[in-house]
């Protein structure tokens, strides 16, 4: 697909024309509606969508997946509240190809905006279309009818159902603009805190997650990797596996590419253990272990991109300063897994996967295979929860080899623990040079410049096997660094452009690429620019000897933005702060375009040097709500993710390997340390929804560090905010 | 090398075939099919794995299957609902309290929690929190959690 100008057109576009839509007056969205919202430009059909079943019951069919982001429910949602159905006889059908629209990946926080806004249109239409169809079998005008719990009823009495209506007929009509949605008056479900009906699934431990897919005549399977990306397999003693490991169906050797299957899965685990111990690879290529990284990464070739330049340099700066946020982990707690079966005589691959994008993989994995796109089928199915680009992909497609090896058996492939450390793509390192001048009269920026070194964002395959792993490690290995693909800007300055009002503002970008294999990770490079804008304002403020509140609202013009600051600022002015605590904030508008977050952060610090347990206070403006307790529940989530991120997460390498290989050695969050969260959401039904997910990532950050200085006196800018470094200064 | 090994298994006596030093996870997940307990590490590190062995939340991804025989009574998630289907009142805090987001934790924090009120049934915060150490949840809804333990615990105190 050409995917990225078009997909652009249409984020622009659903945005634009998302907002008089849903605005006060009608008579625009006609007007402004010359590209349907969210996905269905791609996909304008109703029955993309949405099909009525015979039982009356309403499938609706979504090309993302569910990541515990709740969008099963929020698509749900809209169908129910068009067609005035109970949620009980809406039904969701997740990403799958062939059957479900293609929506590339579920990434970026734009799966409201793109899908469940889809889903709303296609069921206004859809209504729209029943109601005509009842209209004339019921001799009836569309107006007089009343629809409920997917049943149409006329003036005298007569009723139809959706069923009955459709007669077996699909809704195959075009969505077409203007359509008349539900009055927001009205809303039952829309904008409430409708529980997630998996939630009770996955409590009474029914089928849910890949990892819980079986087959009768599933094989197991692990693959062998190495300690270093680049090392190769020297040897591999097979019959003596065979003997230390007697339940061993099957080896698979493709270059350096190792997978190993038994019709147990313990066995699969034992032919592992046993070759991390016996079977020898080359050395691979020196880490540059032993120095500050934040040095070393400007050291390293770049390219330089001017991502903005408004007025003029930034001569004389007020204030310079430089921060660093280390390589951090998706982490998911079940490590990446799938399942694959090959038919041999139809050349047929079926793959389940929890990847955030089973189109993208299908192409990849064609690409990989050398069969055809059409051969290949990809059902999505919920994992443990992603956070971006982790293993997900890669291990489809280590599945799909020895699928393909193995053809006629269902092949499990599920990576241990140390296979998600060791080899998911990490979120890039980043270093940021910072500086700024104001006029201190006004108490106004009047210039900016944001300097940004980092790695890519995003590594995702999209249609190019050279970036799943096993690729390149087979005996002809593909290699991205080759294909040209990569975009090496990607995700890097997100959110590098202040939100404030600054007449003259640079932004210079330097990628390079670093020692570690790197992808998308949750809010990409927005948390460490918002880490840094947020951490500099306040240290601007100082500097400037202004509050670092009124710094913030003078500088700002976005009229949601200040209401999100000043709610904050309330919440803050109710706190008191002792002896070695601190209060600290930040802010940002996550893409500058989606929701707006202020974070509100208290720490304590005691002698050892630890903020622990913090309180954290979010105020999110994510326009219109379609579910209360799903936005808070992301919210709530991102600020203790964030949390851990900033105070303890830091991926660490000697000079042969990754020595973050376990959750002792990459330590996360435990129960007693775990943050209190509050989330106080400012509704703006009138306003389009905005991608909330990753928004309290960045704000979350700078908050933690700001509250650190007011507590400690120390400015910690580079991360993690570890215990050695707020130890106070004499 | 392989041994028919009895178990007690929410309340059922199971026998399977396998190694005896198989972990207790992959005979629960492959051979009896439950869904309950999950792989997350393989090394007693996150508690996506977790059962109670008696009155115990242990986590079962080392624990060779026959240390687990002899009567030892076995409770994965499967076993906490009444036959009936009714949910066990912890189970039901999570739900009410929406205590998940990807929810693949889930069966640890219950677990764990389950074994906690058990034997401190007005348990207070820095108990349940306790209780949940071996824990890891990467979406973060352990403040849901800690909300929905503290739930129960205000139900005990009133019955």
């Amino acid at each position: 697909m050409p995917t990225s100008r078009r997909h652009f057109l249409q984020t622009a576009g659903c945005l634009t024309i998302g907002f008089s839509l849903l605005g006060s007056t009608w008579a625009m969205a006609a007007e402004a509606a010359d590209e349907l919202p969210g996905s269905l430009g791609d996909y304008p059909r109703i029955d993309s969508w949405l099909e009525v079943l015979a039982d009356g019951r309403v499938r609706v069919l979504t090309g993302k997946i569910e990541l515990g982001q709740g969008i099963r429910i929020a698509v749900a949602q809209m169908a129910a509240e068009e067609l005035n159905l109970p949620l009980s006889r809406v039904e969701v059908v997740l990403a799958e190809t062939d059957r479900t629209p293609n929506e590339g990946y579920t990434a970026g926080s734009g799966s409201i905006e793109n899908s469940a806004t889809a889903v709303r249109y296609a069921a206004a239409a859809a209504r729209q279309k029943l109601l005509a169809l009842a209209a004339t079998q019921l001799q009836a005008r569309a107006f007089q009818l009343k629809t409920q719990n997917g049943v149409v009823t006329a003036p005298n009495g007569q009723t139809r159902t959706f069923a009955q209506l459709l007669n077996g007929q699909k809704l195959t009509d075009e969505v077409r603009l203007p359509i008349a949605l539900k009055p927001k008056a009205d809303y039952q479900y829309v904008g409430k805190a409708v529980p997630r009906p998996e939630m009770e699934r996955m409590v009474r431990a029914q089928e849910y997650y890949v990892q819980d897919l079986r087959f009768p005549d599933m094989l197991h399977a692990r693959v062998l990797r190495p300690l270093n990306y680049d090392s190769k397999l020297v040897q591999f003693d097979e019959k003596e596996l065979k003997r230390a490991v007697p339940g061993l169906a099957k080896v698979v050797v493709n270059g350096s590419f190792v997978g190993l299957l038994a019709e147990r899965e313990y066995d699969a685990k034992l032919a592992q253990d046993w070759g991390k111990l016996n079977v020898r690879w080359t050395e691979g290529k020196a880490l540059p272990a032993g120095q500050p990284l934040k040095d070393y990464l400007r050291t390293l070739p770049n390219t330089p991109k001017r991502v903005q330049d408004k007025g003029t340099p930034t001569n004389a700066p007020t204030l310079r300063a430089s921060y660093y946020k280390p390589y951090l982990m998706h982490g998911s707690i079940g490590p990446s897994c799938a399942v694959a079966r090959f038919d041999d005589a139809q050349r047929r691959l079926e793959v389940w996967t929890h990847s955030q994008g089973v189109y993208p993989l299908r192409e990849a994995l064609a690409d990989l295979l050398k069969i055809p796109v059409d051969s290949i089928h990809v059902k999505g199915v919920p994992g443990s929860g992603c956070y971006g680009h982790n293993g997900a992909d890669d291990v489809a497609a280590d599945a799909a080899l020895l699928a393909v090896a193995t053809p006629g058996r269902h092949v499990r492939v599920q990576w241990a623990r140390e296979d998600e450390h060791c080899w998911e793509p990490y979120g890039s390192a980043m270093v940021l040079d910072l500086a700024a001048r104001l006029d201190p009269t006004t108490g106004r920026l009047t210039h900016w410049h944001q300097q940004v070194w980092t790695d890519t964002h995003s590594n995702r395959p999209g249609g190019n096997a050279d970036k799943l792993l096993p690729a390149q490690y087979l005996a002809h290995p593909r290699r991205p660094a080759n294909d040209g693909t990569t975009d090496p800007s990607a995700g890097g300055y997100r959110n590098a452009d202040p939100l404030y009002a600054i007449p003259n503002l640079r932004v210079d970008a330097y990628f390079f690429r670093g020692p570690l294999r790197v992808s998308a990770l949750r809010a990409l490079g927005a948390y460490g620019n918002v880490f840094a804008i947020e951490s500099f304002m306040d240290e601007l403020a100082e500097k400037a000897g202004l509050d670092a509140w009124d710094f913030r609202l003078r500088n700002l013009q976005d009229k949601r933005a200040i209401a999100v600051v000043e709610r904050a600022r309330a919440i803050a002015r109710q706190q008191q702060t002792g002896e070695n605590e601190g209060l600290g904030f930040a802010f940002a508008q996550y893409k500058n375009k989606a929701a707006y977050v202020a974070v509100v952060a208290k720490v304590s610090i005691h002698e050892e040097g630890t903020p622990y347990r913090p309180q954290l206070w979010a105020v999110i403006d994510a326009g219109e709500v379609i579910n209360l307790d799903g936005l808070k529940n992301q919210t709530e989530g991102g600020m203790i993710q964030s949390a851990s991120w900033t105070l303890m997460e830091e991926v660490k390498f000697d000079q042969h390997q990754v020595r973050s290989r376990h959750w002792e050695a990459y330590p996360i969050f435990h129960f007693d340390e775990i943050p209190y969260v509050d989330v106080t959401v400012i509704n703006r039904p009138t306003e389009p929804p905005l991608g909330a997910g990753e928004a309290a990532q960045g704000p979350t950050a700078a908050a933690l560090a700001n509250a650190v200085y007011r507590a400690t006196g120390k400015r910690v800018r580079e991360l993690p905010l570890r215990p050695e470094k707020l130890t106070r200064e004499v | 090398m392989e041994a028919d090994i009895t178990l007690i298994v929410n309340g059922q006596s199971q026998t399977v075939r396998v190694d005896p030093a198989t972990p207790l996870l992959y005979v629960l997940r492959d051979q009896l099919q439950l869904n309950g307990p999950k792989f997350g590490c393989g090394l007693m590190q996150c508690g996506a794995c977790m059962v109670i062995l008696d009155d115990v939340a242990w986590p079962s991804c080392q624990l060779p299957v026959h240390d687990v025989t002899g009567g030892i009574r076995i409770t994965t998630l499967e076993g906490l609902a009444k036959p009936d289907g009714t949910l066990h009142p912890v189970q039901q805090a999570f739900v009410d309290e929406q205590a998940a987001q990807c929810g693949f934790c889930l069966n640890g924090m219950v677990m764990s929690t389950v074994a906690t009120l058990q034997q401190y049934p007005h348990a207070d915060e820095e108990t349940i929190r306790n209780g949940m150490m071996r824990v890891l949840c990467r979406c973060c809804v352990q403040h849901r959690a800690i909300r929905a333990a503290q739930k129960v615990v205000a139900a005990n105190k009133k019955s």
